[in-house]
């Protein structure tokens, strides 16, 4: 059991190992539904939505499952990461047809989104309790949808103007990756 | 499906579809392991066996499997091999198993993995399969390689944990943070980009623009 405080697990998930911009996790979308703000938004709060649900079911699957069969992890983790993907593309398919368009191949991507599974070893890694675990769940999904928005409003200023013909694409969006990455580990001292 | 010959599907994932470089995918392992080139050759390892095991255990397969649950059934064979790899790795490797730490789990939701299943394996049968699954990971483990020497040579001063430089060097420590990752390949990507425009305007291009590129 770890025994680090809510609100430190909840900041360093958001902004201090930012999952995007410190990790690495999740970089399909960011380098895919970028472009425009809005949908980096709705991406994100997706995004949250799947994480909270994705921890509960880890938390679940830890405590009472994997005691007994630890083997077992990679493989039951990314069968349960694929089930709750596929009902989230159900209910916002049925609920939102205008989001479930926006969002794309992004959403049954969203299986072999690194964040998502990734949420789920860190936190066993790192012996997360339940209150815990739907903390970091929260702010890893936060701190996502943070890094997508930031990223996506620099892109539509970037689209108006002049860079060289090399440089458009996805080249151009890793240099600015950079550049916020670097302008997050200013925060790396808070904690 | 355009024919191809066994030599271009081994070739393929090496240069013209490289998984990282041209394509994109397996971003994250590519970024996140590759601060040094020690990380970055034991990921590619256990990738490459991954990827091999997977293709063969599915194009031998794939009359079996239906294709309603094919993504299932191919993420389920890929987690068999990422968890073997994993014991693997602990069992032999036990120093690097700690440093990429959760990246080895991670394996599984490499988008280039399934992505070859899905676009090769399902058609192809085992020995085109391993041929691709071969090209594709040699591909892989020249970019994170890469990648690693740059972030490596720069921010430590080293090559495999051997000093270039001598005690003068002032390493980049940015380049084994975070943010290193993505200037590295950001860098890569915009020298690729010029290379390929270089390419293209020199056929079209008139005298002098083709003596500045030859100088």
């Amino acid at each position: 059991m770890n025994d680090q405080t809510l609100f430190s697990i909840f900041f360093s998930a958001m902004v201090v190992n930012n999952f995007t911009l410190a990790m690495f996790l999740g970089l399909c979308p960011f380098m895919g539904v970028s472009a425009r703000v809005e949908t980096a938004l709705r991406m994100g709060l997706a995004n949250i939505f799947v994480l909270v649900l994705t921890s509960l079911a880890a938390w679940f699957l830890n405590t009472f499952i994997l005691e007994q069969v630890p083997y077992l992890r990679i493989i039951s983790f990314i069968i349960v990461v694929a089930s709750l993907v596929q009902i989230v593309e159900m209910v916002v398919k049925k609920i939102s047809p205008t989001l479930f368009r926006q969002l794309g191949i992004f959403l049954p991507l969203m299986t072999t989104n690194c964040a998502i599974f990734g949420l789920a070893i860190f936190q066993t890694n790192r012996g997360y309790g339940f209150f815990q675990g739907i903390t970091f769940a929260v702010g890893a999904g936060l701190g996502l949808t943070l890094a997508l928005v930031l990223m996506a409003s620099i892109r539509e200023s970037v689209e108006f103007s002049d860079v060289p013909d090399i440089a458009k694409g996805t080249g151009l969006v890793l240099i600015i990756a950079g550049t916020l990455s670097m302008a997050f580990m200013g925060f790396a001292g808070l904690l | 499906m355009r024919k191809t010959t066994p030599s271009q599907d081994f070739i393929r994932g090496i240069w013209n579809e490289n998984p990282v470089l041209i394509q994109m995918l397996g971003l994250c392992p590519a970024l996140a392991v590759t601060n040094t080139v020690k990380n970055a050759l034991a990921m590619s390892a256990a990738t490459f066996f991954v990827i091999c095991c997977s293709s063969v255990l599915i194009s031998a397969f794939k009359r079996f499997i239906p294709s309603e649950v094919r993504i299932s059934a191919y993420i389920l064979v890929i987690a068999t091999f990422v968890t073997l790899a994993d014991m693997l790795l602990q069992a032999y490797a036990p120093v690097q198993h700690k440093d990429l730490g959760a990246f080895i789990a991670l394996i599984v939701v490499n988008c280039m993995i399934l992505g070859r299943q899905e676009a090769f394996s399902a058609k192809n049968n085992v020995y085109r399969s391993l041929l691709d699954a071969i090209g594709t990971g040699i591909g892989f483990t020249i970019a994170l390689v890469m990648m690693g020497g740059f972030r490596e040579i720069l921010g430590t001063g080293s090559f495999l944990e051997i000093s270039l430089f001598g005690p003068s060097f002032e390493p980049w420590v940015i380049m084994v943070l975070p943010a290193g990752g993505f200037l590295t390949l950001g860098f890569i990507l915009l020298a690729m980009g010029y290379i390929e425009q270089r390419k293209k305007a020199r056929p079209a291009g008139d005298k002098p623009e083709t003596v500045e590129a030859s100088s």
